[in-house]
């Protein structure tokens, strides 16, 4: 009965977002008010029945309802209650009923809170929003029901792949989806703004917000992907250039560049024409991230939909969504007059080539990411493009980007003099080497990425401080009057300190930890011990032992340095009978300099001996601790009054508007 | 400057960004690009020495044997012929006799020595380039109904 309610709400729903597409899309066209007000009611229905949807297919995983194909194929009566949950995700039909959930709860955000905006551009995105609301429904219910039965019902289930039973990967798919969907808005936004033939400060004011949540949730999204393959892949990686990675990684690059077109427009008036083209992008690339992911067109744990029919469906609409957005892009975009003019050498410049780095780093991710499959496809070589291709690169095309985001802010709108801030930066550039050169003695023969990457997270952290510092006229006034003037930042400055700032901490975490691991394999036997990084890793043995739903071998480190206690490394392999499948769980110390990482493999000769792998991993936790404060910027910056409900109606620019 | 100089000097830039790019990608296709290789393509063609490929198949029935420190040594073979592989570390937990593996690393004088090892993710899949490797040597039919019932195959007859 559930299950049945659930496909009955669904299909209510494709109706509903139907009736939200065409509607308020006609009334805006024909300035009928009664017929734009539609958008409101569907898109609070819309997510009524979707979330009823999504809470009947919970239930049916939380009571493990195994008359239900999808419960069965993915939960087990004995799985743990967070996995019975996240085991609703865990899985293709899942994971896209989220998407819809994702996409409706948006759309009725925008309902709810879009009190402000104009009626004929609410009607136009809240349509725009259900067309894609229409495509995903539809590819559900044609190729992909969550909620179809399987009769007879099975004793109990096949249980979910034991390597996504870790809360890392519990919470990664959501967030990562509430950022692919999230740019949807951003999207909606940018063709109405088409339809409407109008993008003006104010329309850049609504959109940032949306924009920033996205790109927050995206952030902390592919981040737990990484820290979930750091510690339960037990490779000792934390980013593998996998084409999964890369698909989540493409729309961040351009919701990115994004984010920093978008304050031209709404500061500058220019570069419109390429900010609407970015959302278009930036959503495009959750498309298709979305399609190389579920198509099963990858070599990849995530590639559970070897299905063409889905494959070719999801084709089909990413083929509707981005060409269709393009030619409206292309009739309509010259339209969009920009009035703002700049040297080249001003924010508008430095925002600019943020812009180009970003969209070319994202065209070469994409290129590398899809050159195999393209060889694959017209009968060439099976070839694959690993790490060694993207860090080649994309680390070298990011460097000069961070050296001239140190500087970008401190520039002036419309022209700037770099002379000037040269002189103010010449501290920081000796510093940045004396950091570089430090990095260098560390270990003389270390790759020199990983030495410059020290230089430029010294030279951009530095350069965000006193750009903070200059704001807030520190030593020039008072510091009384330097303090009042750092409350009352707006907290769009903020945002943008702190995502430096950030980044700044995670390029070191990142140069440290690419850069100078140490890694040592051998086989120990109890008693053993093998000196890492300085740190000596002593084999206690192992014991076998019970976990909730499978079985499990546990090693025992004691690490020392210098004769002195650290810690006790617990690494384990676990086995999960339900689906006769073994895991690793790594042990892992984290501390400031780095993290101590063991992992214990097979078991090796007759007096106890494994097969250990030991690690060190240089300011891992820096790449963490950086992406945390990279987010509180993003939502400090969401937080900021400009961007509040009400605050932009009060202050509508000057229409430029074009004959619509 | 002129309006249409300004233009140009960011198209210049962006050229330049872009021909950077497109130097970068082309030295890296070159050297960094690793090519996949069956058991059957290396006992006929000849295999260039300490240039990165991959090397996908079964892990032959009874040819694991285990060395002192860490050391594997397996076959991994298309059914056809297979090849010698030696590789120094932990297993991947999916690693077993007779199911699909990819090994990357290098190959001479008949052994490959691999620097990482990647079995299936999950116990329903094996590599697509496997099931290929299985396939062109023309021994997919000969695979036991246990390994046919996973994998591609299993996924291709449901439709």
């Amino acid at each position: 009965m559930i299950a049945e309610a659930g496909h009955f709400a669904l299909i209510l729903a494709l109706f509903v977002a139907m009736v939200q597409a065409v509607v308020p899309m006609v009334g805006a066209q024909r300035g009928n008010e009664t017929w734009m007000a539609m958008d409101r009611p569907t898109a609070i229905s819309q997510v009524f029945l979707v979330a009823f949807a999504f809470g009947c297919l919970t239930y049916s995983h939380v009571v493990s309802d195994f008359s239900v194909l999808n419960v069965y194929q993915n939960s087990h009566s004995e799985k743990p209650m967070l996995y019975k949950v996240a085991g609703v995700w865990g899985n293709h039909e899942g994971s896209l009923l989220l998407w819809v959930f994702i996409l409706a709860l948006f759309g009725s955000a925008a309902a709810f809170f879009g009190n402000n905006l104009p009626p004929t551009l609410r009607a136009r995105v809240l349509g725009v929003q259900a067309m894609v609301s229409v495509g995903f429904y539809l590819f559900m219910l044609l190729t992909s029901n969550p909620f179809e039965r399987m009769l007879p019902a099975a004793p109990d289930g096949q249980g979910l792949n034991p390597l996504l039973q870790d809360p890392g990967l519990a919470f990664h798919p959501p967030f990562l989806y509430l950022g692919y969907v999230g740019f949807s808005m951003a999207f909606s936004f940018a063709i109405a703004a088409l339809i409407e033939g109008r993008v003006d400060a104010a329309w850049a004011r609504w959109v940032r917000p949306w924009t920033l949540a996205a790109w927050c949730f995206l952030t902390i999204g592919i981040v737990l992907g990484s820290w979930w393959a750091y510690y339960e892949l037990g490779w000792g990686g934390w980013w593998f250039w996998d084409p999964v990675e890369n698909a989540s990684f493409l729309p961040w690059l351009a919701g990115t560049a994004l984010l920093h077109s978008a304050i031209v427009v709404e500061k500058r008036d220019t570069m419109k024409a390429w900010t609407i083209f970015l959302a278009i992008l930036a959503f495009s690339m959750s498309l298709l991230g979305t399609f190389l992911v579920r198509s099963g067109v990858l070599t990849s744990v995530h590639a559970f939909a070897t299905d063409p029919e889905r494959g070719v469906f999801i084709l089909m609409l990413l083929l509707v969504v981005i060409g269709g957005s393009l030619v409206l892009f292309a009739v309509r975009a010259p339209a969009l007059k920009s009035t703002g003019v700049f040297k080249p050498i001003s924010r508008e410049g430095g925002l600019l080539l943020n812009n180009l780095v970003m969209s070319v780093a994202a065209a070469v991710v994409l290129l590398g990411t899809l050159y195999p499959l393209f060889l694959d496809a017209v009968g060439g070589a099976k070839v694959s493009v690993g790490p060694p291709f993207f860090n080649m690169v994309f680390i070298p095309l990011m460097m000069p980007m961070l050296i001239a985001m140190g500087v970008g802010p401190m520039l002036s709108w419309k022209r700037s003099d770099l002379g000037a801030i040269a002189k103010r930066m010449r501290l920081t550039f000796m510093l940045s080497i004396v950091a570089a050169a430090a990095a260098w003695s560390y270990e003389t023969d270390g790759p020199f990425f990983a030495i410059m990457g020290i230089g430029v997270a010294v030279w951009l952290f530095m350069g965000t401080l006193i750009e903070l510092a200059e704001r807030i006229r520190l030593f020039t006034t008072p510091l009384g009057e330097s303090f009042r003037r750092l409350v009352r930042q707006p907290r769009a400055s903020w945002g943008m300190t702190l995502a430096h700032g950030g980044l700044a901490i995670m390029i070191a975490g990142m140069a440290g930890a690419g850069g100078w691991q140490v890694e040592s394999v051998q086989v120990m036997k109890p008693g053993e011990t093998v000196q890492v990084a300085g740190y000596d890793f002593t084999f206690r043995g192992a014991e076998d032992g019970q976990g909730p739903n499978y079985s499990v071998i546990r090693g025992v480190f004691d690490v020392t340095k210098d004769g002195k206690m650290i810690v006790e490394l617990h690494p384990e392999k676990r086995d999960y009978p339900v689906r006769e499948m073994p895991t690793t769980e790594a042990a892992i110390h984290t501390m400031f300099t780095g993290d101590l990482y063991a992992v214990i493999g097979d078991h090796e000769g007759t007096e106890g001996g494994y097969v250990t792998r030991i690690y060190f991993n240089p300011l891992v936790v820096w790449m963490w601790f950086g992406t945390l404060v990279i987010v509180m910027g993003g939502v400090i910056s969401i937080s900021d009054r400009r961007y509040r409900v009400g605050a932009p109606a009060r202050q509508v620019a000057k229409p430029a508007a074009v004959k619509a | 400057m002129k309006r249409k100089h300004k233009r140009l000097t960011f198209v210049g830039v962006a050229l330049l960004l872009l021909a950077g790019a497109v130097g970068l990608m082309l030295n890296a296709f070159e050297e960094s690009i690793v090519f996949f290789h069956s058991p059957t393509d290396i006992a006929e063609k000849p295999m260039t020495p300490d240039r990165r490929m991959r090397l996908g198949g079964l892990v032959e029935e009874g040819s694991v044997i285990k060395m002192p420190d860490a050391v594997v040594v397996f076959n991994i073979t298309d059914l056809a012929n297979s090849t010698k592989v030696t590789y120094r570390g932990i297993l991947p937990d999916l690693f077993r006799e007779g199911q699909g593996v990819v090994a990357e690393g290098t190959y001479a004088n008949g052994l490959f020595t691999a620097s990482e090892v990647l079995a299936k993710h999950d116990e329903n899949y094996m590599p697509p380039e496997v099931a290929d490797a299985l396939k062109k040597s023309g021994k997919w039919d000969e695979m036991s109904e246990e390994m046919k019932r996973q994998g591609m195959i299993e996924k291709e007859t449901q439709q």
